[in-house]
């Protein structure tokens, strides 16, 4: 089960300041747990930013992105109303898509 | 009784759905630029994302910490006004692996992308700026982390 990404789109003139705040364990695989085992890296590994169902900027993540992980970006040629998508995949496969309208 | 014509048949459309199903995960690796984020250092993990000469910038500006308490959220803002810029990454050199992100980004966004990254231990932190024509620019900070995580 997948976590809702918040995401915050504030318009400044023709720009449109962006902050997410992803929910994910990111999972670093370098712990181990109480009997001595490896916990397997788990962690977004690629991130898409759509501005009105055109992509704008992709990521590409390992697992030294903090957990819950918060990104912040700006938008060129923004208007309110605009759709702002937040899309990310794990490395077990699991996807998550949010938006949000500029405001 | 299952014959082995009912067994195979009953394989192949497991394997099917597990395909279409997305459990058959390799297709997820596929677009990652994996030998970058499983370099052990900074010039390799920066080599393998592409081979432009390396080289110190006053125009990428890295907003960072001096001093962190807490090594699993350090945040890191990597920003330039150079135009042409392909992809901004994060580093922190110490790091088992130090490549922590990579964007590559459009003339749709401003070339200015802040994140929070973990630091095992004191470290330096980059950010680099890899430019249209392949250079690699770079600012670096050396973060003092008195809490560190990694794991």
């Amino acid at each position: 089960m997948t976590e809702p990404t918040r995401i915050r789109a504030q318009l400044a003139g023709d720009k449109a300041n962006v902050r997410v705040m992803m929910r994910h364990e990111m999972e670093s695989g370098q712990r181990k747990d109480a009997a001595g085992r490896t916990i397997p890296a788990w962690h977004i590994q690629e991130v898409t930013v759509l501005h009105n169902e055109r992509t704008v900027m992709t990521a590409q993540w390992g697992p030294g992105v903090s957990k819950n992980p918060y990104l912040q970006f700006t938008l060129r040629g923004a208007k309110a109303g605009d759709r702002v998508a937040i899309v990310w995949n794990d490395n077990r496969g699991a996807t998550r898509r949010d938006e949000a309208a500029v405001a | 009784m299952q014959t082995r014509r009912d067994t195979l048949r009953h394989a192949s459309a497991l394997a099917g759905l597990l395909a279409t199903s997305g459990l058959l995960a390799s297709h997820a690796q596929a677009a990652v630029n994996k030998p970058a984020f499983d370099a052990k250092t900074v010039p390799d993990a920066l080599r393998a994302m592409g081979p432009g000469a390396l080289t110190e910038s006053r125009d990428i500006v890295l907003t960072t910490l001096d001093v962190s308490e807490n090594g699993s959220e350090v945040p890191v803002a990597v920003s330039t006004s150079l135009a042409g810029v392909r992809q901004l990454l994060v580093l922190v050199e110490k790091n088992p692996a130090p490549l922590v992100a990579a964007f590559a980004i459009s003339d749709a966004v401003e070339a200015n992308i802040a994140i929070r990254a973990k630091m095992a231990q004191t470290s330096d932190v980059y950010g680099v700026a890899q430019m249209a024509d392949g250079r690699m620019l770079f600012a670096r900070k050396n973060v003092k982390v008195t809490v560190g995580s990694c794991g």
